[in-house]
C-alpha cells in the first residue's frame, strides 16, 4: 500500500512537472499581455515533434536543446505577424484567435507527422529503473523532473536578477509606466511571448519521451494548466508553480483511492479556492480579476 | 458606434419589415431549402445551433461578459432531455423541459462561483468548469454512454389535444416544432433585453463601474443573465438531442464552447439577429467543407483567424457599418 501510494505520489509530481512548465509559459504570456493562449499545447506537440525529427541528426541532447528554441522562433513569428495585433483589444478576439491557431497546429501536425502516434527513444542508460524497490522510478523519470526543476530555477532566476526580467515583472503590474520609462514594450511582449513558448517546446521534447508524439498531446494538459493558474493565483508565478505541483499531486494520490475521479479533484480544488480564496493562493487582491 | 451601441432589440422593433422577412425566410425553410442544395435536418440544425448561439451572445454581446464554457450547459440540456426519454417520461415537451432545468440549475450554481471573476480570467474559469461536464459525460459510462454517447431514446409523438403530430418520422413536421420551440424562447430574450433589466445590462456592458455608481447590483445582473444565457442554451441542447436522437460528449467540451462563441461573433454580437446568421453560415461551410477536405480543421481555424482579423464586428455590424456611410 505504501508503495502504491508513493508510485502514485511520484507520478503526481512528475505529471505536476509538466502541468508547471505549461502553466509557467501560459502564466508568463497571460501576466504581461493579458492573452489566454490556446495554442499553448499545440505548441507542446510542435517541440515534441521536432526533437523527433532533429534526433536522428543531433542526437537526444541537441534535440532537447534546439527543439524548444525552434518552437520559441516559430512563437516569435506568430506573434509578431498575428497576436501583436490584439493588444489592447477585447480579450475575446485573443482567445479566439488563439482557438483557431491551436486547430490550425493540429492539424498541421497531424499532416506533416501523420495521426498516428509516433514513438521517441530515450538515450538506453535512462530506461532502467534505479532500483528494485522503487521500479517506477525510472532514469528517464528522474532526468525529466531535474530538467523541469533547472528551466524553473533559470526562469525564476532570469525574471528576479536580469534586466529584463525585471521589466517583465514591473509589466505585469503596470505596463504603461514602463512604455512611459522608455522601455521597449513590443520587444518585451515579443521576447516573453517566446519565452512562455520555450517552456512549451521543452515540456513537448520531455513528455514525447515518455508518452510518445501524438497531434493532440498537448490538449490534455492544457486544462489541468488553466486550473493550476486560476488555482496558484493569476498574477503569481509562485502560486502557478505551486499550483501546477498540488493539482498534480493531488490527482495521483486521488487515482489510488478513487481512479475515476483523478480528473474530477482538480476541478474540486479549483472549486474550493473559488469559493474560499477568489483571487487563488498567492494571488494579490485585484490582479486581474 | 452610436449605431452599434444602440440597443438592438429596439433597432429591430425600429425595422417590422427586416423582422417579417427573417420570420418569413424561417417559415418557409423547408420549402425554398432544397432548391438551393440543403435539407430539412440541416434547417433544423441551424435553428438549433442558432439559439445556442443566441444565448451565448445574451451575455457576450448584450452583458459583455466572456463565458468560453457555454457548451457545458448546452451539453447539460441535451443529456438532461436525453436521459429523461430514456428513463423517466414518453413525453417530448416535458424531457426538453427537465433538460432546460439541469443546465439551467447547473448554471446558476456555478454561476454564483464565479461572477466576481472578470474579462480573461471569467473566461478561463468558465472554460474550466465546462470541462468538468465533459469529463462527468465522458467517465460515467454507465449512465451517459462514456464516448459512445447516450443513445437508445427517440423523439415522441406530439400530443395536442385531439391531435397527435408525428415529429419522428416527419422531419418538416419536426422543424417547426423547433421553430415554435425557437420563437418562444428567442421572444422572451427580446422581451428580457428591452425590458429595464435588459437595459441595465447593457449599462454594465458599456461602463461597469458606472453602473455600480448608479447603485445597480452588478454581480446579481450578472449572474441572472448568465443564468437565463444558460436556460437557454440547455432548451437548444434539448432541441439539438431530440434532432439526433443522440448525445455527444464531445457537444460538452471547451471546443464546441469556441464554435459557439465564434458563431456569434462570425454573424455580428452586437446585433440580436448576428448570432442566427453566424450559425447558420458556420453550419452550411461545416457541411460542405467536410465534405470536399479531411483538413476542415485547418479550415475552421483559418475561418477564426480571419473573422478576429478582418470582421470582428461580424457580418452584420460590418453590413450596418457599411449602410452608414
Amino acid at each position: 500500500m505504501t508503495q502504491l501510494l508513493l508510485f502514485n505520489i511520484t507520478n503526481g509530481l512528475i505529471i505536476g512537472a509538466f502541468y508547471v512548465l505549461m502553466a509557467l509559459g501560459l502564466s508568463l504570456i497571460l501576466n504581461l499581455s493579458g492573452i489566454i493562449n490556446f495554442a499553448h499545447g499545440g505548441f507542446l506537440a510542435i517541440g515534441g515533434y521536432f526533437a523527433f525529427t532533429l534526433t536522428p541528426y543531433i542526437g537526444f541532447w541537441g534535440a532537447l536543446l534546439v527543439a524548444p528554441l525552434l518552437t520559441a522562433v516559430l512563437g516569435l513569428a506568430i506573434e509578431r505577424v498575428l497576436i501583436r495585433r490584439l493588444y489592447g483589444r477585447d480579450p475575446l478576439y485573443s482567445l479566439l484567435l488563439t482557438f483557431g491557431l491551436a486547430f490550425i497546429f493540429q492539424d498541421v501536425t497531424r499532416f506533416i507527422w501523420g495521426a498516428q502516434g509516433l514513438p521517441v527513444s530515450v538515450p538506453a542508460f535512462m530506461g532502467q529503473p534505479l532500483s528494485l524497490d522503487f521500479f517506477f522510478i525510472t532514469g528517464y523519470r528522474l532526468f525529466m523532473v531535474s530538467v523541469v526543476a533547472v528551466a524553473v530555477t533559470l526562469l525564476f532566476v532570469l525574471l528576479r536578477y536580469t534586466r529584463v526580467g525585471i521589466r517583465i515583472r514591473a509589466g505585469t503590474l503596470d505596463l504603461d509606466t514602463v512604455a512611459a520609462l522608455g522601455i521597449n514594450v513590443r520587444a518585451l511582449r515579443t521576447l516573453n511571448f517566446a519565452v512562455g513558448i520555450f517552456l512549451a517546446g521543452l515540456s513537448g521534447v520531455l513528455a514525447g519521451g515518455q508518452l510518445g508524439l501524438e497531434p493532440t498531446m498537448g490538449d490534455g494538459l492544457l486544462m489541468p494548466s488553466f486550473i493550476a493558474i486560476i488555482v496558484g493565483g493569476v498574477g503569481s508565478l509562485t502560486g502557478t508553480l505551486l499550483g501546477g505541483l498540488l493539482i498534480g499531486v493531488a490527482s495521483g494520490v486521488t487515482s489510488v483511492f478513487f481512479p475515476s475521479a483523478s480528473e474530477a479533484v482538480m476541478y474540486v480544488m479549483m472549486a474550493a479556492v473559488l469559493l474560499v480564496r477568489p483571487r487563488g493562493l498567492f494571488g494579490e487582491e485585484g490582479m486581474m480579476t | 458606434m452610436s449605431v452599434a451601441s444602440l440597443p438592438a432589440a429596439r433597432r429591430v422593433a425600429r425595422r417590422p419589415l427586416a423582422l417579417a422577412l427573417v420570420w418569413l425566410v424561417l417559415l418557409a425553410a423547408p420549402y425554398w431549402m432544397p432548391f438551393l442544395g440543403g435539407y430539412t435536418a440541416l434547417g433544423t440544425r441551424v435553428l438549433v445551433l442558432g439559439l445556442a448561439a443566441m444565448s451565448l451572445n445574451f451575455l457576450l454581446g448584450f452583458t459583455g461578459v466572456l463565458s468560453f464554457g457555454h457548451a457545458a450547459y448546452f451539453g447539460l440540456g441535451a443529456y438532461g432531455a436525453g436521459l429523461a426519454l430514456k428513463f423517466l417520461t414518453a413525453s417530448t415537451p416535458l424531457a426538453l423541459i427537465l433538460g432546460t432545468l439541469v443546465g439551467g440549475i447547473a448554471g446558476a450554481l456555478l454561476g454564483a462561483l464565479i461572477v466576481r471573476r472578470r474579462g480573461v480570467y471569467f473566461a478561463m474559469v468558465t472554460i474550466a468548469f465546462g470541462q468538468v461536464f465533459y469529463y462527468i459525460a465522458f467517465r460515467w459510462s454507465s449512465v451517459t454512454g462514456g464516448d459512445d454517447g447516450l443513445r437508445g431514446f427517440s423523439r415522441q409523438p406530439l400530443h395536442l389535444g385531439a391531435v397527435t403530430v408525428d415529429i419522428l418520422g416527419n422531419a418538416e413536421a419536426f422543424y417547426y416544432f423547433v421553430l415554435v420551440c425557437f420563437a418562444i424562447a428567442v421572444a422572451l430574450m427580446a422581451f428580457l433585453l428591452r425590458s429595464p433589466f435588459g437595459r441595465t445590462l447593457l449599462a454594465i456592458r458599456e461602463n461597469e463601474r458606472r453602473a455600480r455608481f448608479l447603485g445597480i447590483p452588478v454581480e446579481l445582473h450578472i449572474w441572472l443573465a448568465f443564468v437565463i444565457s444558460c436556460v437557454f442554451i440547455s432548451l437548444a441542447g434539448g432541441l439539438d438531442a431530440l434532432l439526433n436522437n443522440f448525445a455527444n460528449p464531445h457537444e460538452l467540451h471547451y471546443s464546441q464552447s469556441g464554435d459557439l462563441v465564434i458563431m456569434a461573433v462570425m454573424g455580428g454580437m452586437r446585433s440580436f439577429w448576428g448570432p442566427l446568421l453566424g450559425a447558420a453560415l458556420f453550419v452550411v461551410l461545416q457541411d460542405y467543407v467536410s465534405s470536399l477536405t479531411t483538413n476542415w480543421m485547418s479550415f475552421i481555424g483559418l475561418l477564426f483567424v480571419v473573422v478576429v482579423l478582418l470582421f470582428p464586428r461580424g457580418l452584420l455590424g460590418f453590413l450596418q457599418r457599411g449602410s452608414d456611410k
